[in-house]
């Protein structure tokens, strides 16, 4: 009874595999096709990071959710809460690491009152956190019903960081004036690239993270081995909530505004990034490298669009539809395969 | 405590809504022993498990563990992992997408200086308990990859690695092939020799015989005694659980009839469905009643329920008066003539909520398919006919079924089959749960249905109650059909052909 299974053969690793060669495609495919319009500059890249920083974050805590087998679609609306409370707060006179620690704290709180119902009080996911995604976008038009900008007037502190430039030695171009541009991000992407690492590390080397694919491939059976299901469940959410309200700030550094239409429909982003980097709906399959590069097809897409300029602004949409069709297709035909070899 | 006894729980009771689940059951067992928990379906066998394990939360009774003072009530399955006992199911409780080796580890990793994941580390040590155990697998690789059997032994692994003194295993076998069950048996000798005692629920009496060194019988929540494997041949454990002596059974004659002579209703040709019921042939001829004899788990359900199309048959042929058919779906059956009352009317049977007159034209207007609605008139004519017919005792016919007995909801469940006039009816069990005289009413229904000319199918656990209305048996074991009785129909024949083996 030799084991033969091939080590090489693991559809999950394929399916990211997969994810980053499809990435690559896109990517190489902008650059010919757009290569006159500074498609290929590194800085077009970058500026993909730099737009959905904020994302990549909540694809983060997304995906750590979506192991668990469950969903939280209240992130959007968390978002622009966030947002908003920022750019009032600050309009307000209140310094800018106070507004960001306070955000970050109603995160812990929002992500603590969504666990328990979702972990101990067992409520669906879905219904928890549609609940809080319409408290969210109520209380945002509670707080203030017009857009308010942050402005350098409003905070210099917050606005300096918004427009700090982290450049990169590396990777730059010499424009038709003849002037070097270095590429640089921004804040945000720093922030964002530090929580994907983070969060790597924690799903594959600690226990927490470990539990998360054991209560998301089998609660009963997590239960059964002693984990504690209830705990692990609200620590997900609670993480999802965290990780949004950093994204939140991320996001408030790139649009510099609080509004009550902010972020529509990001958690829709933010899942289909999970599920395009090979996220299981059912839980338990999964990683952040995935979602991450998720996030980065999903901005390729729209930094084509917009620099061809004739397309109109729907396309992405209607590319991202396509592209989850594929992947969701192609996962349950790994599934299938699977339940064959058996 | 006694030498050598690992785990002793005494006078264990249980009530549960209604009824009493256990009631005052001793269990006793040994270092180094595997030891049989068997009983039928029902008989408080799981109960008295999760009341080990902590599942369940037991009223009277102590449980007393070696190496623990006084008597120990578990709370979780943790607590009873935490002093010894383990429990391996027959679902896996295991995650599939993780790897072997974090099976056998999560919710107790090693873990490094900086509080990560020492993989390395158990990576190196599932290979070793692997190897201990003789299984040969690859540890890192996710435990979907690998058969059921190995699942279950990396399922017992952990146990064992946890230092258990008291193993459970619980219908381990179920959905193992001969040559993985020869694994594990091999696996639970091994762990016998450490000193492991393990408790082992099956229904496959042979592989009580195979392994097991004693027997505790249950039957119905109560005690029935503890035997050492030698003084219990076969038929005696079958009595046992049955709950009949065979000395005091008188014989029952019946007047034979010879079908073999009538057209062929019902010819099936190794029909099987995989996990439940391995191929087997059955003719039934016109107008006869032919019973599924066997204990509850042995595969009688499982029988019908691949003729009737409920589980689809993957394999063989079937063919309804002579003529082939093929059967997808139950529907498929009612348009050739079938009807089926399912064992469990709760949940397959009545709709609860629906009147009486609803419950009995429903199966026909299945029939008849969405679109030609049997008018209220005809809906009323059919019911009043049927309640008439089998004697339902309603206020009237547009009284809910939920309000009714037992007895007169299985009646309403008998006459929405009859009024879709089949030729061929299967009973499962239609007699369970109701009082003596519901009870002969239906089976004197059941001899007139055959004098009419239709075929049945009857599945009972009651022995004599299939003698009286049976014109020929069939025998179940281990989700085999092993033989056929047509004459001498006696209750020890039976019992014994239900037994099997040399005994």
């Amino acid at each position: 009874m030799k084991a033969n299974s091939k080590k090489s053969f693991n559809s999950n690793t394929l399916l990211l595999v997969i994810t980053i060669v499809l990435f690559c495609v896109l990517y190489v495919g902008g650059c010919i096709a757009y290569g006159s319009k500074g498609f290929t500059h590194f800085q077009t890249f970058l500026n993909i990071l730099i737009t959905n920083a904020g994302l990549i974050c909540v694809a983060c805590g997304m995906t750590c959710v979506m192991l668990t087998g469950g969903i939280d679609i209240s992130v959007g609306a968390l978002i622009a809460m966030d947002c908003m409370m920022l750019a009032v707060g600050m309009e307000k006179g209140i310094g800018a690491v106070t507004m960001v620690l306070i955000v970050l704290l109603v995160g812990v709180v929002f992500g603590v009152v969504q666990g328990f119902l979702v972990g101990y009080l067992e409520i669906q996911p879905f219904i928890v956190s549609m609940a809080g995604m319409f408290f969210c976008r109520g209380m945002t038009a509670v707080i203030c019903t017009d857009q308010v900008s942050i402005t350098e007037k409003i905070n210099a502190t917050f606005y300096k960081w918004a427009n700090t430039k982290v450049t990169i030695p590396f990777g730059g171009y010499v424009n038709n004036k003849g002037k070097y541009m270095a590429p640089y991000v921004r804040p945000g992407v720093i922030v964002a690239i530090l929580v994907l690492i983070i969060i790597f590390i924690m799903l594959r080397y600690t226990k927490f993270g470990r539990s998360l694919y054991a209560v998301g491939g089998s609660a009963q059976s997590a239960a059964m081995m002693g984990l504690n299901v209830k705990k692990i469940k609200m620590g997900a959410y609670m993480l999802s909530s965290i990780l949004c309200s950093v994204g939140g700030v991320c996001y408030c550094l790139n649009t510099m505004a609080g509004s009550v239409t902010q972020a529509l429909g990001l958690e829709m982003d933010a899942i289909s990034s999970a599920v395009i980097g090979g996220t299981l709906l059912t839980g338990g399959v999964g990683n952040v490298i995935g979602s991450f590069f998720g996030v980065l097809i999903n901005g390729t897409i729209s930094s084509i669009v917009k620099t061809n300029g004739k397309l109109a602004s729907s396309w992405p949409n209607i590319l991202t539809a396509a592209l989850l069709f594929i992947f969701i297709v192609i996962q349950s035909i790994f599934a299938a395969v699977r339940a064959r070899r058996k | 405590m006694e030498e050598n006894v690992v785990l002793t729980a005494r006078g264990i009771s249980m009530t549960f809504p209604g009824v009493k689940a256990l009631d005052n059951v001793d269990f006793t067992l040994r270092k180094g022993e595997i030891h049989a928990l068997m009983g039928e379906n029902g008989a408080g066998k799981s109960t008295l498990i999760k009341c080990l394990t902590g599942i369940n939360d037991f009223e009277a009774g102590e449980i007393r563990v070696e190496g623990v003072d006084g008597p120990v009530k578990n709370r979780s399955t943790k607590d009873a992992q935490n002093i010894g006992i383990s429990t391996v199911y027959q679902e896996v409780n295991l995650c599939p997408n993780l790897s072997v080796a974090e099976n056998l580890f999560i919710g107790r990793e090693p873990l490094t200086k900086l509080h990560t994941i020492d993989r390395k580390s158990y990576n190196k040590r599932s290979m070793k308990i692997m190897e201990d155990l003789g299984i040969s697998v690859d540890v890192t690789q996710n435990l979907e990859n690998y058969s059921l059997a190995i699942q279950q032994m990396v399922a017992i692994a952990r146990a064992v690695d946890m230092d258990c003194k008291v193993l459970i295993l619980d219908e381990p076998t179920s959905s193992l092939d001969d040559e993985e069950v020869e694994k594990l048996f091999s696996l639970m000798r091994k762990l016998k020799e450490k000193g492991v005692g393990i408790i082992f629920v099956t229904h496959f009496l042979e592989q009580v015989y195979a392994v097991c060194d004693r027997i505790t019988v249950l039957r119905n929540g109560a005690f029935v005694g503890e035997f050492p494997i030698a003084e219990l041949p076969r038929v005696k454990l079958v009595a046992a659980m049955m709950g009949k002596d065979l000395d005091d059974l008188a014989e029952i004659q019946k007047e034979q009839k010879d079908y073999s002579k009538e057209p062929m209703e019902i010819e099936a040709k190794g029909l099987s469905h995989a996990g439940t019921i391995k191929p087997f042939d059955l003719n039934i001829h016109k107008g006869e009643v032919v019973g599924i004899g066997g204990l509850l788990g042995s595969g009688r359900s499982e029988l019908a329920r691949c003729i009737y199309g409920a589980d689809k048959a993957q394999t063989g042929t079937l063919a309804v008066a002579g003529q082939q058919v093929k059967i997808n779906q139950p529907i498929d059956a009612m348009n050739k003539g079938m009807g089926m009352l399912p064992d469990d009317r709760k949940a397959e049977g009545i709709i609860a909520d629906l009147s009486v007159r609803e419950n009995i034209i429903l199966a026909l207007q299945a029939k008849r398919g969405m679109f030609k609605q049997l008018s209220r008139a005809q809906q009323e004519e059919i019911a009043d006919r049927y309640i008439d017919l089998v004697k339902i005792k309603t206020a009237s016919k547009d009284t809910l079924i939920k309000q009714l007995s037992g007895g007169n909801q299985q009646k309403v469940i008998l006459a929405r089959w009859l009024a879709t006039d089949p030729d061929f009816l299967i009973l499962d069990e239609p007699t369970r749960g109701i009082d003596v005289g519901t009870k002969s009413e239906i089976q004197k229904l059941i001899v007139k249905l055959a004098g009419e000319g239709k075929s049945v199918l009857f599945i009972s656990s009651e022995i004599e109650e299939m003698l009286r209305t049976c014109n020929r048996m069939v025998i179940m074991r281990d989700g085999q059909k092993v033989g056929e009785i047509d004459h001498d129909l006696s209750q020890e024949g039976v019992m014994k052909a239900i037994a099997g083996g040399e005994s």
